[in-house]
């Protein structure tokens, strides 16, 4: 039986692509447990697990794959497209481990009757696709993937798709339309995926983390993922640390961690905390209080932030406020999709007020048009994206507004610093 | 099955499935949008559409938002009104401010609705795009320093006309509209047909004015300025003037071209019914030659550019006569030259389109039978109402005037070919009546008739039964040529004879027609001709007298050598995307 319970401990192997390595050390443990289970049991224990979907959103994964449960051959779509800045846990899964995907990849395909797969990874990652493509095959020719795996009669192929460098993409509808060859542009919401995905057919897209999770669970069982990590969200969750922190990098830890454990993890803060992002730059930016947040979906929602991909940049009294603002919304304006207008042209003014501020040519009354502009987004913008600025926007015009006035009207922050 | 709700606090009750926005038009609650178009499907892409809904988080886009049974929607709150506000002022920041030279002036509904929310001022900085204006195409220009990026036009030519010339480009702000791989209108797939044009919101596409230098020619004393109106134009032009669309203004038009110093006014019409000889005789020879089948018309030049460039093995198939345009305006440096004595170099022919396709068939190289270009100017009829419109015309009021004795008179088969359907009906006229020696009992083909995309009837000509198809719009051409081309692989007979045309409903909905040009009014358009065509004397285009006149004093009989070298041509493949 296999000890593994973390997905860090199947990322130790020296040559991830080493499929004979890979299964010496436990792997395809999970997927030989499924093979013994029918599709119904497969989704009953991934809800008895808790498992929630580790890219952003949180929901419950056995919830969504029993959805298609009654759909003919749906298809399921790995979502790699990892785009949240500061977010980096998925290429390491995808570097490290790249058969436990493909692995919970078969699980979930085994659940839900699909029999085509695919990986939306995204284009800036091109080394990665190519090592994934390597495995792929040599999982095919070891009778893991493909025709009639472990001879068990099952069929289930994984092709890879690269993207072209959108973060909107991230989104599964977009994420979708780019997969059939349209502009990444995000689709309406009813109906979902699962009911109207992939060239019509109900669709399952499930983030890379979340499909690692899936053969652990297999193989350990529901009740040893759900005993870690918070009540209504169990599990480890892998966390990308950033910015200012003395060794940034993927750390592994029950969900519900305290923000400072896991910045104690990475070696703590270097210099004196000002700030902390946390579930990307679509996330608010809290101050020093942000340390005692349980880390889980549940939690963070509660603080009026979001768990998002685990991402958490940690920010010293060395930076500028102002400066955190111009490279906040110049990555909206940049990444806005163009699709609708309030997105298209509120990131652009965004972007630019932002800009004129951190160049000191700022105006008094920009933080205040700056405000109205993220309301009409978040009002009238047509996807999450464009309604998310206003997280990151309000929460440092709250926290920092004094600072970044000031800045405007003295540009005496640098000075200060010094001083 | 229907729903009831609540809009306003008025009750409306309607057909399931209603989107909200049209649901608050049954309580006359007209929800403002940029994006949406009845024609068109929804996009949700600009926002002003949103409404409360009573226990629903958040807004939603009235566009995209089903009505459901006992909702409660709210379209105009205080917050709602901030938000189209603000909207707009993000718009408008991003769009030029040049309205007053705009040639959407008073049509564009950004001003329109930049107007009924009171913008008055700005609080963001404008900024300007500085993007180079397209003018590589004959018929269109593009200027995407204007654009608002709606995606109508990538709707309508790449999903109704199958043609996508033209898509997005860049991300968010520097979202364009454009030609792939950066080339220009004028070197993509575009077919011209100006359907971008006729949906675009703003003044970012629109037809490449021909005004100036027909002016000059009408002001130059040592040229003849030479007229011909497309049937089309007689129904639509009156909207251009508060008359009603469908109205027929054709003595009115007559009239007003005289008094803007046109010096001889002829009609599309005349050469309309001579299209119909030359290609009701190809008719008839390829029926006692076999084939091939199906002869398919060559008027609409937006199809003949579509044809070149995306089935070319079809090319075979389509008909040789010039388009009335063309075959007016090689009679005009010839016949009408030698009669009337005037030098053709010093004849200016000027040609009333409904079409912007036009632009660019006129210019095509081989069009100069009488070696000089056979059409020198097109205007459509959106150009001719400003030049009217700028000589102080009062066109509402004018008394109706006759066309100049030749070239001009025409019958009611020529009238409806204005129409989708319209030059099949006429041709079936001409050819049974040619074929069988029989008088036709019932002249109305009216399966042929109607705004529907493909029509097909069978007639029966001596025993053969003649199967017809007319298609509108290029993405129903499509599927009939998919079809045709379906049929002959597998040996199978398809049609005789086909019709298409490029726009919705034919040319009543051309590119260059009055502004608004939805398919409704193009429906009343329709009505106008088939009602002239009820109310002429004459209704067969070979029992036109000047046709007849004219075989017998200049060109001999159809399909003679004079006639195949001035109203006769050829195509060849073009490259595709």
């Amino acid at each position: 039986m296999n000890e593994k319970t973390r997905i860090t401990q199947f990322a130790e192997l020296e040559a991830p692509l080493d499929l004979a390595k890979y299964i010496e050390s436990g792997g395809y443990q999970g997927l030989l447990a499924a093979m013994a289970k029918t599709p119904d049991e497969l989704i009953g224990i991934i809800k008895d697990s808790g498992l929630r979907g580790r890219g952003g959103a949180g929901f419950p994964t056995g919830q969504k794959w029993e959805s298609v449960a009654a759909a003919k051959e749906p298809y399921l779509v790995c979502n790699a497209d990892e785009g949240e800045p500061g977010t980096f846990k998925d290429r390491f899964i995808l570097e490290k481990a790249p058969y436990l995907v493909l692995e919970g990849m078969t699980i979930a395909a085994l659940a839900i009757d699909a029999h085509q797969g695919y990986i939306y990874i995204r284009g800036e990652y091109p080394e990665i696709a190519k090592n994934l493509a390597t495995a792929i095959e040599k999982a095919k020719a070891g009778g893991y993937l493909g025709n009639d795996i472990l001879t068990n009669g099952f069929s289930f192929d994984v092709a890879v798709r690269v993207g072209g460098g959108s973060y909107v993409v991230g989104d599964e509808t977009a994420l979708l339309n780019s997969l059939m060859g349209n502009r990444g542009y995000p689709m309406l919401k009813p109906p979902f995926p699962t009911e109207k995905g992939l060239w019509e057919k109900p669709t399952v897209v499930n983030n890379v983390e979340t499909l690692a999770c899936v053969p652990i669970i297999l193989a350990c069982g529901a009740t040893a993922f759900s005993s870690v990590g918070s009540r209504d969200c169990p599990g480890y969750k892998l966390f990308s640390l950033s910015g200012h922190v003395a060794t940034p990098g993927v750390y592994e830890l029950p969900m519900g961690t305290k923000v400072r454990e896991v910045l104690e993890k990475a070696g703590g803060v270097t210099g004196t905390l000002k700030a902390i992002q946390i579930g990307g730059t679509a996330g608010p930016i809290f101050g020093p209080v942000a340390l005692d947040y349980c880390l889980d979906f549940p939690s963070m929602r509660k603080v009026g932030g979001a768990l998002g991909s685990g991402a958490i940049v940690a920010i010293n009294t060395s930076v500028n406020m102002a400066h955190v603002l111009e490279v906040t919304m110049r990555f909206f304006a940049q990444e806005s999709c163009g699709h609708c207008f309030p997105c298209r042209y509120g990131t652009r003014q965004l972007d630019y007020m932002a800009r004129r501020i951190a160049l000191g040519s700022g105006r008094a009354d920009y933080l205040d048009l700056m405000r109205e502009t993220a309301a009409v987004m978040v009002g009238a913008s047509f996807c999450p994206f464009g309604q998310s600025v206003a997280l990151p926007l309000t929460s440092l015009l709250d926290g920092f507004g004094d600072e970044i006035a000031s800045f405007i009207t003295e540009q005496d922050y640098l000075k200060e610093v010094e001083a | 099955m229907s729903v009831l709700l609540t809009i306003d606090g008025n009750r409306v009750s309607v057909p399931a499935h209603t989107s909200l926005l049209d649901a608050a038009l049954t309580a006359h609650i007209s929800i403002p949008t940029l994006c949406r178009h009845e024609d068109l499907q929804p996009k949700g892409s600009c926002g002003m559409c949103i409404v409360k809904i009573n226990g629903q988080p958040g807004f939603k886009r009235s566009c995209v938002t089903e009505a459901e049974e006992g909702m409660s929607v709210f379209t105009s709150t205080p917050e709602i009104r901030d938000i189209r506000r603000g909207i707009l002022e993000l718009v408008l920041a991003a769009h030029p401010a040049d309205c007053l030279q705009c040639i959407k002036h008073g049509k564009c509904e950004l001003q329109t609705l930049a107007e009924r929310f009171e913008i008055r001022d700005l609080r963001y900085d404008r900024y300007a795009r500085g993007l180079s204006v397209d003018k590589s195409s004959k018929g269109i220009v593009r200027d995407m320093n204007k654009c608002i990026g709606c995606g109508r036009c990538v709707e309508i030519c790449g999903e109704t006309q199958t043609v996508a010339s033209i898509f997005f480009r860049n991300r968010g702000a520097d979202t364009i509209v454009a030609p792939p791989f950066g080339k220009g209108m004028g070197d993509s797939v575009c077919v011209n047909c100006g359907q971008c044009v006729v949906y675009c919101p703003v003044g970012a596409l629109y037809e490449r004015e021909q005004i100036d230098e027909v002016w000059k020619a009408i002001d130059d004393p040592r040229k003849t300025v030479v007229v011909q109106i497309a049937p089309a134009v007689r129904v639509a032009i009156g909207e251009e003037f508060g008359l009603k669309p469908g109205e027929l203004c054709i003595g009115k038009l007559y009239a007003a071209l005289r008094a803007i110093g046109v010096d001889v006014v002829f009609d599309t019409n005349f050469s309309a019914d001579l299209t119909i000889m030359e290609e009701g005789t190809e008719l008839l020879e390829r029926i006692a030659k076999g084939g091939p089948f199906p002869l398919i018309t060559s008027c609409s030049p937006g199809w003949i550019k579509f044809v070149e460039t995306f089935y070319p093995d079809l090319l075979g198939n389509l008909s040789s006569c010039k388009s009335p345009q063309q075959m007016l305006g090689a009679l005009i440096k010839t016949y009408y030259a030698e009669r009337s004595g005037i030098d053709p170099a010093n004849l200016v022919s000027l040609s009333v389109m409904p079409c912007t396709a036009k632009k660019f068939e006129a210019d095509r190289p081989e069009m100069n039978a009488s070696g000089l270009r056979d059409v020198d100017y097109v205007l459509t009829t959106r150009e001719i109402a400003r030049m009217f419109r700028q000589a102080g015309i009062v066109f509402a009021d004018l008394s109706e005037k006759e066309p100049d004795p030749i070239l001009s008179g025409y019958t009611g088969s020529a009238t409806i070919f204005g129409a989708s359907g319209g030059v099949m009906e006429a041709a079936l006229r001409t050819a049974y009546e040619l074929a069988t020696g029989k008088t036709l009992e019932r002249l109305d083909f009216t399966q042929l008739r109607g705004m529907r995309g493909v029509k097909e009837a069978e007639v029966d000509l001596n025993g053969l039964k003649v199967r017809v198809a007319a298609a509108s719009g290029l993405g129903n051409a499509r599927k009939v040529l998919d079809m045709i081309s379906g049929s002959s692989h597998r040996g199978e007979p398809s049609y005789h004879f086909v019709e298409i045309m490029a726009c919705t409903g034919g040319c009543v909905g051309g590119g260059g027609q009055p502004l608004p040009n939805g398919l409704a009014k193009r429906e009343c358009r329709l009505e106008g001709l088939y009602a002239e065509d009820r109310g002429l004397p004459l209704r067969k285009s070979h029992e036109n007298p000047e046709v007849k006149g004219i075989y017998a004093e200049f060109l001999g009989k159809p399909g003679s050598e004079r006639a195949h070298k001035l109203l006769h041509t050829g195509y060849s493949a073009r490259e595709g995307w």
